[in-house]
């Protein structure tokens, strides 16, 4: 047999396993809905608790007819992105600053120790107070939430940078912005990139509970309205819609990783 | 006056636990176009002492001097290292590689991508330039290293063991290659190597160093004979293995 049709065939188990694949993860998501719909129809599980997929659709329809769901979601995705970003770059900035000056990196130590394992939503009261019970302090607990978990990646991937790289750099004279800029921060991109992907889920958590708190918009005040009034087609309309939109900005964060990281 | 000088050289390492003498009295001096190596056992500072030169850090005392300029902290003198390995960063491709330097040095944002085709050329290797590092084999990373190091035009060359990491025949062919383009461009150069033979094939004269605290043991003059040839030449001269097996009862002697 040649090697042309030995690798068609190989290319071909390839496709086959691929297809395999995709069906069992459409069979999941089907057999996941399926039940949910009859356990509630014959009431296995309490309707009025679960919902079931068909009553969560419906309201879904009726509330993009109306508009007012794509408020709602507007409004989150705002938050969680814009928090999102702001998580981020205040948490490089910082590492920045700490890599600069090593000793004031040993200053903060015990800080940001502290700062890293305190719950981060049980300031969102303190922000409401100080900031106003608006759009900018649920942003705000959105990025606080990420900031110094990724000070703390970032700044060890920027110490972790193999040191003759920068013996390289210093033989040419460089300076230490120069040295950050061309060896520092370039190879610490795919740290960064994969705390991009962790601050995904954890900017979703900051602002689903600040909407909790304080706000009169958004899908976190959808599902605690839908709480209170006994709403849980809401409630568990609004999770879903969370679901599809934090896959989303996961995917667009790899699409991202793919252009940004080619070589290292 | 000698080209590099190096004066009452000592340096100690500090931590916790100890102070360490890593080199002690130190005196020695380098001529223009000269090739030199530092050899002996491990532990005895000649990596340390070849940092010192770069002026990468100040010795706890004595003087580095290149053309009776103090090395460290002198923004005007240009110096090449070559590590063990190429350290090529991975995200440049290897124009932007080898003009890292220049681009450094003289701090301007000019193309200098003429400049990079030329030096691959004379590193013997095909136009590569636009591919990145991961795509060439070691042999070549190393021969790309040496065009970074050449592009600046250094004064002198410090190698820290630039061929140890690499396959026996690329080391061999290298090793003929910046022979051949030292001696072409009239540098200085200084190599610290594991390696006897090597230091034997490549250098003029070969420093032979004690350990604990780091010494200067003796200093071997490389005879004239083999100074002429390539380095994979002079391995096969008879006066190579003379010398070699000399050097070698001073090294076991030290150990």
């Amino acid at each position: 047999m040649n090697n042309q049709k030995l690798h068609e065939q190989f290319l071909q188990s390839l496709r086959k396993e691929k297809r395999w694949v995709r069906f069992y993860q459409l069979l999941i998501l089907i057999a996941f809905f399926g039940l949910w719909e009859m356990a509630s129809r014959f009431s296995w599980i309490d309707p009025l608790i679960f919902s079931s997929p068909s009553k969560v659709t419906s309201l879904l329809i009726d509330n993009i007819a109306d508009g007012s769901i794509l408020v709602h979601i507007s409004y989150t995705l705002f938050e969680t992105v814009l928090g999102f970003i702001i998580g981020t770059l205040l948490g490089t900035i910082l590492a920045a600053i700490l890599w600069w000056s090593p000793f004031l990196s040993k200053v903060l130590d015990p800080y940001l120790v502290i700062l890293n394992s305190m719950p981060k939503v049980a300031l969102g009261p303190i922000l409401i107070v100080a900031m106003g019970p608006g759009m900018g302090s649920i942003i705000t607990m959105g990025a606080i939430i990420s900031v110094i978990i990724s000070t703390i990646v970032i700044y060890t991937s920027f110490r972790n940078v193999d040191a003759n790289y920068l013996k390289v750099l210093q033989t040419f004279n460089a300076t230490r912005s120069q040295m950050f800029k061309e060896a520092i921060l370039p190879s610490s991109f795919p740290t960064i990139i994969s705390t991009l992907k962790v601050n995904v889920g954890l900017s979703w958590v900051g602002v689903i509970v600040g909407e909790f708190l304080v706000s009169s918009k958004g899908l976190g005040y959808l599902i605690i309205y839908g709480f209170q009034v006994f709403n849980f087609n809401l409630v568990l309309m609004s999770l879903l819609i969370i679901a599809v939109f934090a896959t989303i900005m996961y995917q667009l964060v790899e699409l991202l990783e793919k252009r940004l990281i080619k070589n290292i | 006056m000698s080209f590099l000088n190096v004066s009452n050289v000592h340096h100690t390492y500090f931590s916790t636990e100890a102070a360490t003498v890593a080199l002690k009295d130190i005196n020695l001096a380098i001529n223009k176009g000269e090739f030199v190596s530092f050899i002996g056992p491990s532990g005895c500072g000649k990596t340390t002492l070849l940092s010192i030169i770069a002026g990468l850090f100040k010795p706890t005392s004595g003087s580095v001097q290149i053309e009776n300029q103090d090395v460290h902290g002198n923004i005007d003198l240009s110096i090449g290292y070559m590590l063990q390995q190429d350290y090529l960063f991975p995200w440049k491709t290897i124009e932007e590689n080898i003009t890292i330097g220049l681009k450094l040095l003289k701090d301007d944002k000019k193309n200098y991508g003429n400049v990079a085709s030329a030096l691959l050329s004379d590193v013997g290797l095909p136009p590569v330039e636009k591919k990145y590092p991961m795509e060439l084999s070691g042999g070549m990373r190393q021969r790309v290293a040496l065009a970074r190091t050449l592009a600046v035009d250094p004064k002198i060359l410090l190698l820290d063991e630039p061929f140890s990491a690499l396959d026996y025949q690329s080391k061999l062919k290298l090793e003929d290659l910046v022979s051949h383009k030292l001696k072409e461009y009239g540098k200085t150069a200084v190599l610290v190597t594991h390696d006897l033979g090597e230091a034997i094939a490549m250098s003029d004269r070969i420093f032979l160093f004690s350990a604990r605290p780091g010494r200067l043991h003796q200093t071997f003059e490389v005879p004239n004979e083999l100074r002429v040839l390539t380095p994979f030449e002079a391995r096969a001269h008879s006066s190579y293995s003379t010398l070699f097996q000399k050097i070698w009862k001073e090294l076991e002697s030290l150990e």
